[in-house]
């Protein structure tokens, strides 16, 4: 079983939803990332998504551009996020980590260097925007061998065909984005997302994380009540943003964010 | 390789790949729209009523054919082939990206879509968009990087009294690359009612198919004019490559014609060897952008690089998946011409011919006049001459100190 795998189940048994905060790596600064999901865990994540920062990231709104355009000014290398998730791994080795980002820098690397790279730095998933399961014949084998979770996107726009073909390659999880749109735009629509999701676990028994809109503790209460567990992206990123020039201020102004979020998530348990 | 029409009616294959190249790397809230766009353009493309009306938009309103011409005076003064000029020039909006669009525009209506959306570089695929916008009384937006904005004003304005609205992308480096990232993402927010008219043979599954199809009526008709103007068909086929689409328009005609060089002019900016460039078939290495593979400029960690050219059209860090297929089995080269070399060039064709060339196409004319100087008197070169100078006035006045 893998990590993620691990820490659903236990999730599910407890009847509580996971809470998936995402930062963008490097982003305020390469030296803080690592304090920075350590602060996430201390607030109650369950799984941290981990931004590989990319010089195009064509489904990001204005808010992770501008985080990856930060941390490639320090020049945060692929190679780097994993040296951050092999220092994260020193102090803990339960919270699972997915990298998130574009297929390019990945191929750059090798995709088996990276697979290798990744699985000997601790990562757990691996989330290609860009990376359809029609093209990823050649890397997703590379993934289950190394037992690393391929973890793919869900959209509104999705058919039932594709739900079930995409499910089939993914593993951990699936990732519903919850509206048409990039990311930190738009306004969630909680009654949409509620019956596509309940009809996404019609046609896959793995869990589904809900991600994009979810900016407060309402929203994450919200979605929680309809998925196995929610995303939330941009507000943090926002956050770091605001709180870039003084790192325990940003790290108070995460904590206060993230915390309503896990107890409203807590509420929910049965 | 000898190519074969069997080996080339089967490419791009099923999912879109021309050999490693191409493909459909896009997130997931476009890909259903992606499908639906191929299943109706297989559908159209065999539909009578879509190509009749096609074809008459393409005589009556870009005024096609385009005439080749034979530069006599430049041949004489280059003193080897005969160099012949294929005049997208003379097109509608004054370059080939309007063969394109009209044929988008038809889908778009065909599919009932109300919104379009564009990216542009230079400037001449976005008036292209909103010219045939304006016509079919479609809402248009054009995406283009601040960048372009600011070197190619004249062009914004003739969008904007087209009717178009310009966004002007503050991201990025500035350029096409960012412009082609923002319409992207409006795609997907909007994914229900705007059709993406795509500017080149790149982008994900079947946009590179379905502009080199609406393209390939360049190649078509110079293989007609030259079998009967000049008695054969052409040694030598030279076309600037930024995405790659007017090349691949005159290319694809003549790929199994194994007597026909080709050759991709890319823009070498300051020179290959400075890395201000924007040449990724020269220089750059298979990546994955923009939804499809191909050759890229980027660095070592896969961030994609800045590039350089003094032409906005070509200033783009990818090119068409089908041209890195093309290259790699050794059927078309791909050289590249610098910044200077290029502005000789522009100002060869105007003083020589009278006809002033997009600095764009300037490339093309360069590396020609090279090319043709290595051969005899009895072959011929055909440039593609993929649009008009005017627009870039400006650049080159600049260029020699002068305000106008």
């Amino acid at each position: 079983m893998s990590r993620i795998e691990g820490v659903l189940k236990a999730l599910k048994g407890q009847g509580r939803k996971a809470l998936i905060p995402y930062i963008t790596a490097g982003d305020p600064h390469p030296d803080l990332t690592v304090d920075l999901m350590h602060t996430l865990v201390s607030a109650g994540a369950d799984i941290i998504e981990l931004g590989v920062p990319f010089s195009d990231p064509m489904a990001d709104g204005p808010v992770i551009q501008q985080a990856c355009e930060r941390a490639l000014v320090h020049g945060t290398s692929l190679r780097q996020v994993l040296g951050m998730v092999k220092t994260f791994r020193e102090k803990d080795n339960a919270t699972p980590v997915v990298l998130m980002g574009y297929l390019n820098p990945m191929e750059a690397m090798g995709q088996e260097k990276f697979a290798d790279a990744a699985v000997e730095a601790g990562v757990d998933g691996i989330l290609t925007v860009d990376l359809p399961p029609e093209e990823a014949d050649e890397v997703a084998p590379l993934f289950t061998a190394r037992n690393l979770d391929a973890i793919f996107l869900l959209a509104p726009t999705t058919t039932d065909d594709r739900i079930r073909a995409i499910s089939e390659h993914s593993s951990g999880y699936v990732y519903y984005v919850s509206f048409k749109g990039v990311t930190g735009a738009g306004k969630i629509d909680v009654d949409e997302v509620a019956s596509k999701v309940s009809h996404i676990h019609e046609l896959t028994a793995l869990p589904v994380g809900v991600g994009f809109g979810i900016r407060d503790a309402e929203t994450a209460a919200a979605v929680g009540r309809v998925s196995d567990g929610v995303i939330v992206g941009s507000v943090l990123v926002d956050t770091i943003a605001r709180n870039q020039a003084d790192p325990d201020q940003l790290k108070r102004a995460l904590s206060d964010l993230l915390h309503p979020m896990r107890e409203a998530l807590d509420s929910l348990a049965s | 390789m000898k190519l074969t029409e069997e080996m080339l009616k089967a490419l791009p294959d099923a999912r879109g790949h021309f050999g490693a190249y191409g493909g459909r790397f896009v997130s997931e809230t476009l890909f259903d729209s992606l499908m639906t766009l191929e299943r109706e353009y297989k559908r159209l493309k065999d539909d009578p009523e879509f190509q009749a009306e096609f074809d008459r938009d393409l005589a009556h309103y870009v005024g096609r054919p385009s005439p080749l011409y034979f530069a006599e005076r430049l041949s004489r003064e280059t003193g080897g082939a005969q160099i012949w000029l294929k005049r997208e020039d003379l097109n509608h909006t004054g370059a080939h990206k309007v063969n394109n669009t009209i044929g988008q525009a038809l889908l778009a209506s065909f599919l009932g879509k109300k919104r379009v959306i564009a990216e542009t570089g230079a400037g001449q695929h976005g008036v292209a968009t909103a010219t045939v916008c304006a016509r079919l009384g479609l809402e248009c937006h054009v995406f283009m990087g601040a960048e372009d904005v600011k070197r190619q004003s004249l062009n914004v304005y003739r969008m904007k009294l087209l009717g178009a609205e310009v966004h002007s992308v503050q991201s990025g480096t500035r350029t096409l690359k960012d412009a082609m990232n923002d319409a992207m993402r409006d795609w997907v927010a909007n994914v229900d009612d705007t059709f993406y008219i795509i500017g080149t043979v790149a982008g994900p599954h079947p946009y590179p198919l379905l502009v080199r199809d609406f393209q390939s009526v360049i190649g078509r008709e110079t293989r007609e004019q030259s079998l009967a103007q000049a008695g054969k068909l052409p040694d030598a086929l030279v076309a600037c490559v930024g995405g790659g689409s007017n090349a691949i328009g005159m290319f694809y005609p003549f790929l199994t014609d194994e007597s026909v060089e080709m050759y991709g002019v890319e823009a070498g900016g300051l020179g290959i060897e400075t890395g201000k460039h924007a040449a990724p078939l020269s220089a750059g290495r298979p990546g994955v952008l923009h939804g499809n593979r191909t050759y890229l400029m980027e660095d070592e960690n896969g961030q994609i690089a800045g590039t350089h050219s003094v032409s906005a059209g070509l200033d783009y860090p990818g090119v068409g998946p089908e041209h890195s297929w093309l290259k790699d089995i050794g059927r078309a080269h791909y050289v590249s011409v610098t910044d200077d070399e290029a502005l000789d060039g522009f100002r060869k064709l105007t003083r020589v011919e009278g006809i002033m060339p997009a600095l764009e196409t300037a490339h093309a004319v360069a590396y020609a006049i090279k090319l043709a100087a290595t051969m005899d008197k009895d072959q011929v070169v055909v440039i593609n001459v993929s649009g008009r100078g005017d627009k870039d006035i400006h650049t080159i006045a600049q260029l020699d100190g002068i305000e106008v």
